[in-house]
């Protein structure tokens, strides 16, 4: 068991560590520094930048340094919480994330749970009742959920807001409350704009999920303990709920470990068609205006929430699944 | 020697049962006929493959059947909605339209189109057009569509017009070949990779495979979306619409091809094991021999099954950069490129039309899903 926790958590950091480097080079990939961004954003400004100020910039920066260094001085200062500047805001990036992290920490959870909470039922109902109506229409709704990605599918919603019920059903907060400081009336706003963004991001997710629940019970149905238990008088309830739905229940547990990365992806997208105060269409503008320092952030933090989630439904199957718990104890 | 094997033949024969006919023919069949037959019995599957077929003949012939110039553009005609096409005529069939006036709403200033009843301009089929080249090489200038008595470019608009006037019918033709296209680019270069990293990882395992599968869930582990919208990003500027194309094919292979190994590893795996490759190891076969020639083609049709499912992934990649402006870029025309115009809720309540690419997209990507399903079905005819 502790062998397993220690495998997952090495697991862990030597993925935050792929990770790092890869959003270090997304800030270094651009031609140019921050160097040469800055003289540009300040002489698009009207104000003139001598060589010798941007020579002690780079030198305060550090960015003569080899790239080694350079790395592993912004790591270092990642691992302090200070996180550069974000230079088209001018203002520090956690100022500039702050609050949209913790959204979309919100919104993925939403669309996590609402996952769970609908593929769950209806994959135990498609597998008892296998080849009945509903089982033919869940599979059906599926196959759509899979097929259409997620920004087509917040397309066809708000336009269908839009046209059909003269309603905007983008944001997450009440225009009035968007700006408003946190308080009960501004959760219980968010908490009603959350169900169309939670449903558009987590129905591929769900479709998946339902088809994974169907095929594990019904392989689970199929063996000899099932009949057992059934010859035995147990209730029908009883003998589908108590031991084969545990059993099917592990490789949904584990596959959350890629449902996550999945809707974290997801999310930045459809933030974007939904105008979701996210950290996605932040990082869209940060890209499109090459602000790397902010860009590089959101990639890493992303990353940092999808392997700290990961690593906990890895728990959560030690949990679930007693193989696990019960190995080399 | 001889004189013996007749009745050899006939001991063996003696206790067999009478094959019907269907049986008889089951029994002599070559896999790859098996596995037609157990395709065709999906009835999704078969009609998916006609629909995939016809895409791809869009995509070949995608500028016969557009109209006019993709890249045609004229203010005038502005987001201009799709036009009626008109079929009869006097109770005879004669498919026609009527020709287009637009005008300045003098209350909103939204520019209005409105049908001229007087003006009716016939279409007609196989007719002469702008030239082009099929597919790079066969020059022509027949097109599917054409109309009679009136230029073309300022009188048909089958699916309407976007923001700078261009026919959004032919933009779509050729956003459909340049889509498809990627995807199958993309789909090739994951396929390279993952059987290779894939092979590698199964036949060899200890170390190498430990590692690879590591690397693996890594990469799996990574919210793909952000890192992709970083690397397309960080693509310069000056870079020509070929060599973004190409960037963009690679970005997106380069996170596909994980689900590939692991399909090619766990056959890899369960081959090993199998007993004709312990003959073929016996006899004395060399390892590529072993590979190419008894493993590859045992799960040749797994690995088929296995890509089919893996290009929709592919396109959706490509639409989801193009729709956010930082895949490919103009004057290259994909679906994602053309659903970019349609991002926000003002487009979408003025020029719902420009919504439509969504369609070809849901139907290409539910296409490769059910035959890819087909396929994996069909993949293990003796299962």
């Amino acid at each position: 068991m502790l062998a397993y926790i220690v495998r997952r958590a090495a697991l862990a950091v030597v993925t935050l560590f792929a990770i790092s480097i890869l959003s270090f080079a997304i800030i270094q990939l651009p031609p140019g520094d921050f160097g040469t961004t800055y003289i540009a954003s300040m002489s698009a400004g009207g104000a003139s930048v001598s060589e010798g100020d941007i020579q002690a910039m780079r030198e305060q920066y550090g960015l003569d340094k080899p790239m080694t260094v350079q790395f592993v001085r912004w790591m270092g200062q990642m691992l302090q919480g200070n996180f550069g500047m974000a230079m088209e805001w001018n203002r520090p990036v956690k100022d500039v994330i702050g609050d949209r992290l913790m959204l979309t920490v919100v919104v993925s959870l939403a669309a996590i749970i609402f996952t769970w909470a609908l593929a769950l039922p209806i994959g135990i109902y498609s597998a008892v009742r296998r080849y009945s109506i509903g089982d033919y229409i869940f599979t059906f709704i599926g196959f759509i959920g899979l097929a259409v990605p997620g920004f087509m599918l917040a397309l066809i919603v708000l336009y269908v807001g839009f046209r059909y019920f003269d309603a905007n059903v983008g944001g997450l907060f009440s225009p009035d409350l968007a700006d408003a400081p946190w308080n009960w009336i501004k959760v219980k706003d968010m908490l009603n704009h959350l169900p169309i963004p939670a449903v558009v991001l987590g129905l591929s997710g769900t479709a998946q999920m339902i088809r994974i629940m169907r095929s594990n019970l019904l392989d689970e149905l199929r063996k000899p303990y099932v009949m057992t238990a059934r010859a035995r008088g147990l209730s029908e309830l009883r003998v589908i709920m108590k031991y084969p739905v545990r059993v099917a229940l592990n490789p949904f547990v584990s596959t959350i470990g890629y449902l996550l990365p999945y809707i974290v992806s997801g999310s930045i997208i459809i933030s974007l068609v939904l105008s979701l105060p996210t950290v996605g269409p932040l990082l869209l503008k940060a890209l499109v205006a090459q602000d790397m320092f902010l860009a590089g952030t959101i990639v890493l933090l992303l990353g940092v929430m999808t392997v700290i989630g990961t690593f906990i439904s890895d728990l959560l199957l030690m949990w679930v699944d007693p193989r696990i718990r019960l190995e080399r104890r | 020697m001889s004189e013996s094997m007749p009745i050899a033949a006939q001991t063996i024969e003696a206790p067999e049962e009478v094959m019907t006919e269907a049986e008889e023919r089951i029994s002599v069949a070559t896999a790859g006929q098996l596995m037609w037959w157990r395709f065709r019995k999906h009835t999704l599957a078969m009609i998916s493959a006609v629909v995939l077929i016809l895409f791809y003949l869009v995509a070949i012939f995608a500028p016969a059947l557009a109209y006019v110039d993709p890249e045609l553009s004229e203010a005038q005609r502005g987001l201009m909605p799709p036009q009626k096409v008109y079929w009869l005529d006097d109770g005879k069939l004669s498919p026609h339209i009527y020709a287009v006036k637009g005008a300045r709403d003098p209350k909103t200033f939204k520019r209005v189109y409105v049908n001229d009843p007087e003006t009716k301009i016939p279409l007609r089929f196989f007719v002469r057009g702008f030239p082009y080249k099929l597919l790079g090489l066969v020059p022509g200038d027949i097109h599917l569509l054409g109309v009679e008595g009136a230029p073309i470019e300022e009188s048909l608009f089958l699916l309407g017009t976007d923001v700078n006037g261009r026919d959004l019918w032919s933009r779509l033709m050729y956003a459909t070949q340049i889509s498809l296209v990627i995807g199958l680019a993309a789909v090739a270069l994951s396929l390279f990779l993952g059987v290779l990293l894939g092979g590698i990882s199964g036949y060899f395992s200890g170390t190498i495979d430990t590692v690879i599968q590591r690397v693996i869930e890594i990469f799996r582990s990574i919210p793909t979306i952000p890192l992709w919208m970083g690397l397309a990003a960080a693509l310069p500027r000056s870079w020509s619409t070929q060599q973004i194309y190409l960037a963009i094919t690679l970005i997106i292979s380069l996170l596909g091809w994980t689900e590939l190994a692991r399909v090619v590893r766990g056959r890899f795996l369960t081959l090993r094991e199998e007993d004709f490759i312990t003959a073929a190891e016996l006899v004395g076969c060399g390892k590529m021999r072993i590979i190419f020639r008894h493993m590859v083609p045992s799960f040749l049709s797994h690995i088929i099954a296995a890509t089919t499912l893996a290009i929709p992934a592919m396109i959706i990649s490509e639409t989801s950069l193009s729709f956010l402006g930082l895949g490919l870029r103009p004057p290259a025309i994909s679906w994602g490129v053309l659903l970019e115009q349609a991002q926000n809720i003002q487009a979408l309540a003025i020029s719902p039309w420009l919504l439509l690419p969504v369609i070809p997209v849901i139907l290409a990507v539910l296409a490769f899903n059910f035959v890819g399903d087909g396929l994996r079905d069909a993949a293990d005819p003796y299962g």
